[in-house]
């Protein structure tokens, strides 16, 4: 007789003994585990006094309350990205200070073997510098965001965040730990998309998966800080500045929250139709966090991680534009023909065709989107050396004629667009489905150029630029 | 003792134990193996800021549930002097 | 859709952890309730640098490591961290399966110190799929500190399973924990544990399935808890005695063969 058989017949049998009262041998095989474990504990367990005093509900009287809950929670992401920017401002410089020192070096070397120009274009100003571009960028903020963000996330907090938000979820017929998974997109959103296993049901992981690039990973908040320092901060005193940079920071942040919500909720209601599933979700008491341990792990593994990413993307990508840039096709480079090509729907979209060809030309990685843009820009004309926001600044609004519209239609496409290669990849792989990661791409970049568009045209019709 | 209730009426800071779980399916087993079997003592914690969902202590965990799935939970409140 | 696991309808046998069938070096499994401090746990006697924070569901990648005790090489898996072992998510159904099929050379149970009696479920339902358990009290160092003492050896006596108390954080206990689990590797400690006893319908509704289930699982898989899934209408673990049983053969052709 074959397993299959036997097996059936056991089944079968068990099903017989069982009979209609399934639930009920449920019901008393768990219960009689239940106690078991009860009695057990009640024997070896000893409480000698009440204990301290309950630190971990004296904290969540504060961080779940009705008063102070949401402000405490905006407070706290606030915190975070003024840290972070205006920490990041000084070893910015100075790292890119230092990079480019060794450009220079490069050059001279190169200058000395007598190398072509068009190599020493292709390596130094191509490939070399883009590289020091993402390093002096990025390093400096993911070494300060990555550890906070480690802290908030070996404390406990996150699954407050999730706790308070979570109606907000459920009438997005979304999952409270989705704001989990969200959280989890802030450090990266390849990351997120993994966290979204932790959401059982497969719709509600599917509605996080396809949001959550909705909240802006750490390849996206250097582009975002810049700009909102150039443009918001840097029209006011410097510390009121990064504090308005900051508000700006956060308040795109929230509008990603509240997209996410929006396209939760619509896809819920339309390719993604079910009911909410059962909702259960762990409060772990606090830890106080090791806090050595995690500046230290976070920064040798998050923060590298990302890094050298970056960096692998970069520098090919780099080697290309510049390629790009100075081939020249009737005089004009073949950058600047595509990028001519964009205008019209850039235009629309209150942005430029460098800007959007810097988009696409970032799709192996967000982190390049701003280098790309700067390499565009500089292209063919006189290299300049950006050591600092305040060339930066020079270049888009003396240069390109940026206004604090076209700022805040690049940080709106920024937030809202295509998700990263890498990201895309872990969709993939997460959901084993061409057409969702299709739609992952798609979904984001529709809401994308709308956003864009009408924040555009209203800016304009209402004359404020 | 009070008459018999769901777990979603309670006031936070009570008590209460639970008489029957009325789920079924899947959200039956989740909740049965979190220790929501008849006889278990409850205490509300606190509720969401946003109003729902309710932190509960179940076994000495602290446990959120939507007040969907804790409406599936009869119980039967404690009066103060059994909390402690 | 969902975790590859599910959708290849695939055996978490030893290989769905990179874990070859015919590794010659011990395997151990670990085993806990979410948030007990089990990945602090794994990267304590790994020295892997998984990172581990404090949110439920954080393991979704299974993790291995392996570390070296006494000259002699372990493999280390940390399972995703669960409640129970019912098999109501994937992570349960993973679980469950290696410690079933796998059959790792001792499972290691991670409790929380603080948080006992919850933590007990899982143990009592480890201890009713494998006799080679051990259970590791952690958080010890958090559980003084909020005046709730543990009488180890009353609680070792009362599983019949040995207890180790550790505080993962900061390494105490680690090194007993590695002395134990060399012991019941070995054979040296032969773990009996003490299983629940069922109300009267159901232990008879056990022994009356037993029998067939033992002729038809062998020794290797325990027949109780076979009969207790399937009494709990759990036709997946149905599915996965099929390839265990009809994958058996071949394999142990194979092992004669190579022998």
């Amino acid at each position: 007789m074959s397993t299959r058989t036997i097996l059936g017949d056991l089944m079968e049998e068990a099903k017989n003994i069982v009979g209609p009262r399934q639930d009920q041998v449920r019901d008393s095989v768990v219960k009689s585990i239940f106690q078991a474990a009860e009695n057990i504990a009640g024997e070896v367990v000893s409480c000698s006094s009440p204990g301290r005093a309950n630190w971990d509900r004296k904290i969540d009287n504060i961080i779940t309350s009705p008063v102070w809950g949401f402000p405490s929670m905006f407070g706290l992401l606030a915190v975070v990205f003024w840290v972070t920017l205006s920490g990041a401002n000084v070893p910015s410089a100075i790292l890119a200070e230092g990079l480019f020192w060794i450009e220079d070096r490069l050059t001279d070397l190169f200058a000395a073997l007598h190398a072509p120009a068009w190599l020493h274009g292709f390596l130094v100003l191509g490939v070399y510098r883009s590289l020091a571009w993402v390093v002096s960028v990025m390093l400096p903020p993911m070494a300060i965001f990555f550890p906070l963000f480690t802290l908030l996330e070996d404390s406990g907090y996150l699954p407050r965040v999730a706790f308070n938000l979570d109606r907000f979820f459920k009438k997005a017929g979304a999952h409270g730990k989705q704001a989990l998974t969200m959280s989890m997109g802030f450090g990266c959103n390849a990351a997120g998309v993994v966290a979204c296993r932790i959401i059982e049901s497969p719709r509600e992981r599917l509605i996080a998966t396809l949001t959550n690039n909705f909240v802006p990973c750490n390849g996206r908040f250097p582009t975002l800080i810049a700009l909102a320092t150039i443009f918001v901060g840097g029209s006011v005193a410097v510390f009121p500045g990064s504090a308005m940079a900051t508000l700006a920071v956060a308040g795109l942040v929230v509008f990603g929250i509240a997209v996410t919500l929006l396209v939760s909720w619509v896809l819920s209601r339309t390719l993604l139709r079910g009911e909410p599933s059962s909702f259960t979700l762990e409060m772990p008491p606090y830890r106080k966090p090791q806090v050595g341990r995690v500046i230290v792990r976070s920064v040798l593994d998050r923060t590298m991680f990302v890094l050298a990413r970056a960096a692998v993307v970069a520098a090919p990508a780099g080697g290309f534009i510049w390629l790009l840039a100075n081939a020249r096709i009737g005089g004009t480079s073949a950058l600047a023909i595509i990028a001519g090509w964009l205008d019209p729907l850039a235009g629309c979209m209150g942005l430029d065709g460098f800007i959007l060809l810097a988009f696409i030309l970032g799709l192996p990685a967000n982190e390049i989107v701003l280098p790309i843009l700067i390499m565009g820009y500089v292209c063919g004309g006189a290299m300049t050396e950006l050591n600092s926001l305040a060339d930066l600044r020079q270049l888009l609004v003396d240069r390109h004629g940026w206004t604090w519209l076209t700022a805040l239609c690049t940080m709106l496409f920024s937030l809202c667009h295509w998700p990263c290669g890498t990201t895309l990849l872990t969709i993939y792989k997460e959901q084993r489905n061409w057409r969702w990661t299709v739609a992952a791409a798609l979904i984001p970049t529709a809401v994308g150029v709308v956003v864009c568009m009408v924040v555009n045209n209203l800016v304009r019709t209402l004359d404020w630029v | 003792m009070a008459g018999k209730t769901t777990l979603n009426n309670l006031p936070s800071g009570s008590f209460a134990l639970v008489t029957e779980v009325l789920a079924e399916g899947l959200i039956r087993r989740r909740l049965l193996d979190l220790g929501l079997v008849p006889g278990t003592r409850v205490e509300v914690v606190r509720r969401s800021p946003a109003g729902d969902p309710t932190a509960f202590n179940i076994r000495g965990a602290i446990i959120a549930l939507r007040k969907e799935v804790a409406g599936q939970v009869l119980v039967s409140p404690l009066g103060d002097e059994a909390a402690g | 859709m969902g975790l590859t696991y599910q959708s290849t309808g695939k055996l978490a046998t030893r290989e769905i952890f990179n874990v070859p069938a015919s590794i010659r070096q011990p395997v151990v499994a670990l085993a806990g309730n979410p948030n007990t401090g089990k990945s602090t746990v794994f990267n304590a006697l790994t020295g892997l640098r998984q990172h581990t924070g404090n949110w439920p569901g954080k393991t979704v990648l299974q993790a291995k490591g392996s570390y070296i005790h006494d000259g002699r090489k372990y493999t280390l898996v940390d399972l995703p961290g669960t409640y129970s072992l019912l098999a109501n998510s994937v992570e349960e159904e993973v679980a469950r399966d290696f410690i079933c099929f796998a059959r790792p050379d001792a499972t290691v149970t991670v409790v929380d110190a603080t948080c006992l009696e919850r933590n007990l479920n899982l143990v009592l339902q480890v201890m009713e799929i494998t006799d080679k358990v051990i259970v590791c009290v952690n958080l010890i160092d958090e559980a003084r500190r909020k005046n709730i003492r543990i009488d180890s050896d009353k609680l070792s006596e009362r599983l019949g399973v040995p207890v180790v108390t550790t505080a993962a954080r900061s390494g105490e206990g680690l090194s007993r924990l590695l002395d134990v689990i060399s012991d019941v590797v070995f054979g040296r400690v032969q773990p009996k544990p003490r299983l629940v006893r069922y109300t009267p319908e159901v232990e008879e509704a056990i022994a009356r399935l037993e029998p067939g289930i033992r002729a038809l699982v062998g020794g290797e898989i325990n027949a109780r808890w076979v009969a207790l899934r399937l009494l709990d209408g759990d036709i997946k673990l149905g599915h996965s005695l099929e390839i265990f049983c009809n994958r058996r053969e071949p394999v142990r052709a194979a092992r004669e063969v190579l022998v």
